[in-house]
């Protein structure tokens, strides 16, 4: 957990004990994911899933619009958010792009020029 | 007497777990070449040195441990372990056979010892552990070697620090050198180098960092412990922290090591990969 004396750290977000119980649900039903048939579940009604889940209105929100920081904001992890991001065919480079703001070709150019 | 005659460290990318299946075609590809180019002087080396042991320090990504029951330190008991789906879809690994007599020879040392781990005799192991098995030993040829697996928490802050790590990787080599069986044990330490995956940060990568990180963890892996787990985050990113494992791996090697191999290369995903092989030292 951050210390008081620990400065911010732009763009990113400590998963805490704070952050650990808002997103309980949330992460709770993405570790669901790690098993086809829940994934399968989800994709045949996904209100269903997450109020079994019992996702709160933002968590909802967030799965809805499939936003990485939206889900994080409401206490993600990512994890478990990236078995989310799966069932969509998604990977972490798709997952990057979106929270940076460009494209999948972009953050790819991005992160290998930081080999330069 | 058991003794530990290495530690090797690698990234466990998921994507890698993927890729593996492929190297041989993947050998010319741009992409992946400079990454798979690494692992032939490392299997050379364990190919050579022959142990019978891997001690797989590694984090669990949420396959085995969610958040309802989560160890800081676990370590497994079992005569084997199994991989399994883990949501996103790289193949599942056939099995890995354990050490239990070995597992609860440390556990008991471990907690004598003052550190406090959580026993499993039944773990599932995830990309974290299975992607280092799979590239040091091509095509799955891991199975004489048994593992146990000591799991780290990097999921959920507070993460243990560096200085912590480090000194349950010396607990681990004070519990080896007491187990009186003839057994050649190495050490993976497994996952970094700087990566962040969440937040508008994503895609963070420090080459400078990580190129001192392998400088000093040769000589002087001290100078390391003094780093916080937050000065880690900030430096190496969000991910970045699983160095921490790294530090566990090296806490386990003497005072004297011999580098034998490393590579570094940006970027494989979102993650510049490190591979090192420390010959240990009397």
């Amino acid at each position: 957990m951050a210390t008081q004396t620990d400065e911010p750290i732009p763009g990113t977000y400590i998963f805490d004990g704070n952050a650990a119980m808002k997103g309980y649900a949330l992460n709770k039903m993405c570790y669901s994911f790690n098993q086809a048939a829940n994934r399968a579940e989800f994709q045949r009604d996904e209100d269903a899933y997450c109020a079994k889940y019992g996702l709160n209105e933002p968590q909802k929100a967030a799965v809805k619009a499939r936003n990485v920081l939206q889900l994080i904001h409401a206490g993600g992890n990512i994890y478990y958010l990236a078995k989310f991001a799966g069932i969509f065919g998604l990977n972490v480079q798709d997952v990057g792009a979106q929270q940076t703001g460009m494209t999948v070709d972009q953050f790819r150019k991005f992160i290998k020029s930081q080999g330069d | 007497m058991a003794r530990i005659i290495g530690g090797l460290t690698t990234s466990h990318i998921p994507s890698i777990g993927n890729a593996v299946p492929r190297e041989e075609e993947l050998s010319q590809d741009p992409y992946w070449q400079p990454f798979f180019a690494g692992y032939g002087k490392a299997r050379e080396w364990l190919r050579e040195a022959d142990p019978d042991v891997a001690i797989v320090i590694y984090n669990d990504h949420g396959l085995n441990f969610f958040l309802d029951k989560l160890p800081t330190f676990a370590i497994g008991a079992a005569f084997e372990y199994q991989h399994s789906d883990e949501g996103w879809g790289i193949p599942t690994m056939p099995p890995f056979q354990g050490d239990p007599e070995l597992s609860w020879h440390i556990i008991n040392s471990l907690v004598a010892d003052e550190f406090d781990i959580v026993s499993c005799q039944e773990m599932l192991v995830d990309h974290g552990f299975t992607v280092p098995m799979s590239l040091f030993w091509k095509n799955n040829s891991y199975g004489r070697v048994r593992t146990i697996p000591v799991c780290i928490n990097t999921v959920q802050h507070p993460l243990p620090s560096p200085a912590r790590c480090f000194k349950l990787g010396q607990a681990i080599a004070r519990a080896v050198e007491s187990y009186d069986k003839d057994l050649k044990v190495v050490i993976l330490g497994t996952g970094g180098m700087s990566h962040q995956l969440d937040g508008e940060r994503a895609g963070f990568i420090n080459k400078k960092f990580d190129l001192m990180c392998m400088d000093k963890i040769v000589n002087e892996p001290e100078a390391l412990t003094q780093l916080s787990i937050h000065e880690l985050v900030r430096q190496a990113g969000a991910q970045g922290s699983e160095f921490i494992l790294w530090l566990a791996m090296r806490g386990a090697l003497s005072g004297n090591v011999k580098m034998v191999h490393s590579n570094y290369h940006i970027a494989i995903s979102n993650t510049a990969t490190g591979l090192m092989v420390l010959e240990n030292g009397a």
